[in-house]
């Protein structure tokens, strides 16, 4: 009795978010209108305004100048602390920013789960495992809750915005309008597919039928995929404007405006990174149904959803260091300035967090991996290697995160007593760095390689030559790293520093698909010694999983910082400069701490969905039981 | 319910020890705050907050020290200069038009080589031109009522009485500067960047700095890059640290500064 009408209470959070989403989305055509008549009494106008008052006992022709160009794109506004409405109470920066991050992650989520449901629905339709499509119906109604929250949060950041940074929202939407009305168009859309996709699951589970669901998925991630770009084009417009000129006035292609320098390289990199951190927090999600699972059945329905949406966040993981050194590369070519500073400057040391964050990622990934060799008897043949690549990943750890050159103005210069790592200078450069991420690559896929053979033994009679070969091609790829990393980062001069990181990527890449398919083949109708035990899983190794879905939530908190924060004092990089007071850097410390408060508020709303998730699931049981 | 408040904890543990790596294990560096912007508001402004001004472009943004220190010798000392100024004009060398000390040092800014102080004009010019740029455009880009701020800022330390205006209303100029066109050739870049008041470069004579004409023949476009965005990263030989600006990365349009290194390398 009480859990249904818990469950009344859900659907009506899922509809009141609505009702809040399309409320702000009203607004946001309201605010366009109030815009284009010039109504909106806040702002630039009221400076213009002003400054009309003053010159209106001047002689005439200087109060015809402001007008002259009404029809025309205006310039970026010069603001002063004043054009910024300041709440009692109320820091609009952090307001602003954990707004923005509370919806980043949500929306991540969100987008990321169509994906992984949509290729998890295809493999169940290809290998006729109804496990798969169970699985796949999981995964979306968990991100189902997280969808209104995403529209939420996206309607109060539209709020915030508008609170706070009137003008800076007034000309983002000047430029931008079009793409803004096409945003809230397709967040219907995705709504709507969203629905069907979800509600239609079972009544088109068979046949033509499960196409026609398949057909509805695919365009759930196409409109998905083309929202995320549409809000990318805005945020890599603030660090690389195009389409402007050097005083920000639009020259009114709205085309150059979103393929901005940086639009690409983020859209690769966000969606690549959005895969990944699907699978994490559904593994998450997975990792704390394990544990509190009462039989051993649902327990080892868990552990495969756990290790399964672990693989998908492995993927996710694997390019993203190449995306991310994408994204750099493109910072760097469009404004060295802003490549110095985010890798030179104060924000060279958030680098190092990164590295920390992913070296634990890296690690929780291989432990995870380490532990699930306990599902199969057969895996004690390998144990023994492990402790040598936890060393290896360790190691390379270690020199990935060793500081690069620090370039800072004398000031901080003063503050840190130079500009290179006292002992460690040498192993900050860039090869050292590209070297070490190539060899922890590798390492984590010789793991996950151990892991695919636990249980098996290969039956082909070249087996022997395949592990030979296999073990060839991994020391011949290393070797070759190492020497390209030394021969590069040593012995040549800077222009061709970088020239290593090609084919190192090349090495790497080849190792894991190379092996990948002798390893396909050649445990082809392998003999298994020991069956797979879905469940025997030690429930330490569930922690990994948790400290997975949490370091990636914290990364992705940190470098949405980075991202925002190189722009340093500008709204707009280089055309509109942000004159609120808040427009300092903050110092490490305090960004930290705001991302850890973001992360604390999304994780209680993330139990509170899984909460929610639960007890329908558990009245879906009981109401099967009655059938 | 043990197991959620177990899975609370530690994830909450975890999210601690990053934010205490980041609090207390990473160095705090307090970031410069933002350069300050030409103040809009010039209603309200008192004689001393506007020397105060003065102080900050002289120690700031001007980039004065650079040359004016007691350290280098490379050009006279300013503290001074309000009541020398006064001398300098009945100087029988003086060929300018200033009648007062005040507009003795507004030309000295805005056009340096009317008058060279004895001894520190550019080598074998016979203290005809002044190594030093002018301060109303280039890189230091001062606006009139920045170089106002400045002769005041000099005049009280100086002890006499302070005889510039403040400024009336909002200046206009801060607009202009904004909208300036980006340079299209190396020349020009040069020219606007004010490069050739210490270097050899583009038919100009500066002699603070290393000759620039030949420089594409002697470093590679990676060297010449960081040599402007990071003066102190390599330092010429023969020549002081710290004197070339470092802040031409933040002042100069990306496509300007592809330019530049462009017509750099292109010097052989
Ligand atoms: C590139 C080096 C350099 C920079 C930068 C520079 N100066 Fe100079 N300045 C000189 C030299 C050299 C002289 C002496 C030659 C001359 O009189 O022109 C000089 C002379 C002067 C004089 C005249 C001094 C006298 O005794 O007659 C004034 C005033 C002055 N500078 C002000 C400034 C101010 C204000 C700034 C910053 C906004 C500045 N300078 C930046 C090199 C520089
Ligand atoms: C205030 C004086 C000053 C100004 C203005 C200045 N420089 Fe310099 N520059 C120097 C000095 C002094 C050195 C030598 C010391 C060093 O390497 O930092 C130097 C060195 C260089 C070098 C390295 C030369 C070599 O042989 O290593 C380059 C290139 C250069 N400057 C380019 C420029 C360009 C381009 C500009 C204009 C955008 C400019 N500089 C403006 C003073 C200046
Ligand atoms: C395994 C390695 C990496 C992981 C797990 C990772 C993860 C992430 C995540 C989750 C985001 C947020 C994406 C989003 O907001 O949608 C992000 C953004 C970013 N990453 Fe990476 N990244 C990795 C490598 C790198 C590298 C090597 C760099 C550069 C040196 C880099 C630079 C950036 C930048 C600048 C952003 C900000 C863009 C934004 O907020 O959208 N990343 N990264």
């Amino acid at each position: 009795m009480r859990l249904s009408s818990i469950v009344v209470k859900k659907n009506l959070l899922l509809k009141m978010g609505f009702t809040v989403a399309l409320f702000f989305f009203v607004s946001l055509f309201a605010f366009q209108f109030l815009e284009s008549t010039k109504f909106f009494p806040i702002g630039v106008d009221t400076v213009y305004a002003a400054e009309q008052a003053v010159t209106a006992e001047k002689p005439a022709g200087a109060e015809a100048k402001p007008d002259a160009k009404k029809e025309e794109y205006q310039p970026a506004p010069k603001l002063t602390e004043k054009d910024y409405p300041q709440v009692k109470g109320i820091n609009g920066r952090i307001m602003a920013w954990l707004v923005a991050q509370l919806h980043l992650w949500f929306a991540a989520f969100v987008l990321a789960v169509p994906i992984l449901v949509f290729i998890v629905e295809i493999i169940g339709m290809a290998t006729k495992d109804k496990r798969y499509d169970k699985m796949a119906y999981e995964f979306i109604k968990v991100s189902l809750t997280a969808y209104s929250i995403t529209a939420v949060f996206g309607g109060l950041l539209l709020f915030t915005l508008v609170i706070f940074y009137p003008d800076f929202m007034r000309y983002m939407a000047n430029i931008f309008s079009p793409t803004m009305l096409a945003y809230a168009f397709l967040f219907f859309a995705e709504s709507a597919c969203l629905y069907i996709y979800y509600y239609g699951w079972h009544a088109m589970e068979e046949g033509t039928a499960k196409w026609v669901h398949l057909t509805i998925g695919w365009m759930l991630n196409i409109i998905g995929t083309v929202l995320m770009f549409l809000a990318n084009a805005w945020v890599s417009f603030m660090m690389s404007p195009h389409g402007v000129d050097a005083a920000g006035v639009f020259e009114g292609n709205i085309w150059h405006a979103i393929h901005n320098h940086l639009w690409n390289p983020l859209n690769l990199h966000r969606t690549v990174a959005n895969v990944a951190y699907g699978g994490s927090i559904i593994g998450a999600y997975a990792a704390y149904k394990f544990l509190s699972a009462r039989n051993t059945e649902e327990k080892a329905h868990y552990d495969w959803m756990g290790y399964t949406a672990n693989f998908i966040a492995i993927c996710g993981l694997l390019p993203l260091p190449f995306a991310g050194y994408w994204l750099i590369a493109e910072i760097y070519a469009y404004s060295q300035q802003m490549g110095i500073t985010l890798m030179g400057g104060v924000f060279a040391w958030l680098f190092i967090i990164q590295a920390v964050l992913i070296g634990a990622l890296f690690l929780s990934v291989n432990y995870y991996l380490w532990c699930g060799m306990e599902r199969s008897k057969g895996a004690e043949r390998y144990t023994k290697y492990i402790k040598y690549i936890a060393f290896v990943i360790v190691a390379c750890f270690l020199v990935w995160f060793t500081p690069h050159t620090l370039i800072m103005t004398p000031g901080e210069l003063k503050a840190l007593g130079g500009p290179y790592h006292k002992y460690l200078g040498p192993l900050g450069i860039m090869p050292a760095k590209n070297t070490a991420v190539n060899i922890m690559l590798i390492f984590t896929f010789l793991s996950f390689l151990l892991y695919r053979r636990c249980n098996k033994i290969a039956t082909v009679s070249w087996a022997p030559i395949g592990n030979a070969i296999q073990a060839a091609i991994f020391v011949a790829a290393i070797i070759n790293i190492c020497i390209l990393g030394i021969y590069y980062g040593y012995f040549t001069n800077t222009v061709l520093k970088v020239g290593s990181s090609v084919p190192q990527v090349a090495s790497t890449l080849f190792v894991i698909i190379s092996c990948m398919i002798i390893d396909v083949f050649m445990f082809k109708g392998a003999k298994e010694v020991a069956p797979l035990q879905w469940g025997k899983i030690p429930d330490r190794s569930q922690y990994a999983l948790f400290i997975l879905a949490v370091s990636f939530t914290w990364l992705m908190g940190l470098m949405g910082f980075i991202r925002s924060a190189i722009r340093q004092h500008w709204h707009v990089y280089t055309v509109f400069r942000d004159n609120s007071p808040d427009a300092f850097t903050p110092t490490i410390g305090y960004a930290t701490k705001v991302v850890s408060i973001g992360v604390i508020i999304f994780m209680a709303i993330v139990i509170f969905i899984f909460w929610l998730a639960h007890i329908s699931g558990k009245k879906n049981v009981s109401q099967g039981a009655h059938h | 319910m043990k197991t959620f408040l177990k899975v609370v904890i530690f994830s909450v543990a975890v999210i601690l020890f990053y934010a205490f790596y980041a609090n207390v294990m990473i160095p705090q560096v307090r970031p410069a705050p933002p350069p300050a912007e030409a103040k809009l508001d010039m209603g309200s402004l008192t004689m001393e907050q506007f020397i105060h001004m003065g102080d900050e472009i002289f120690h700031g943004k001007g980039t004065c020290e650079l040359c004016h220190n007691p350290v280098g010798g490379r050009a006279p000392l300013l503290d001074q200069v309000g009541k020398i100024a006064e001398e300098r004009i009945k100087d029988p060398r003086y060929k300018g038009k200033a009648k007062t000390g005040e507009e003795y040092i507004r030309e000295s800014m805005k056009e340096p080589s009317t008058f060279v102080v004895a001894g520190f004009g550019v080598k074998g010019t016979n203290d005809t031109q002044s190594p030093m740029p002018v301060v109303t455009s280039g890189a230091i880009g001062l606006k009139d009522f920045e170089v106002d701020a400045v002769i005041a800022y000099f005049q009280q330390k100086a002890g006499v009485t302070v005889t510039v205006q403040l400024p009336k209303e909002t200046p206009k100029a801060t607009e202009e500067t904004h909208v300036a066109d980006p340079a299209k050739s190396g020349e020009e870049v040069v020219t606007k960047y004010g490069c050739g008041a210490c270097h050899k470069i583009a038919g100009q004579q500066g002699a603070l700095g290393p000759d620039l004409t030949k420089i594409g023949a002697k470093k590679n476009k990676d060297y010449l890059r960081r040599a402007v965005l990071n003066p102190n990263a390599d330092i010429a030989p023969g020549f002081p640290a710290g004197m070339m600006p470092p802040d031409f990365g933040t002042k100069m349009l990306s496509g300007e500064f592809e330019i530049l290194i462009d017509y750099m390398v292109k010097s052989k």
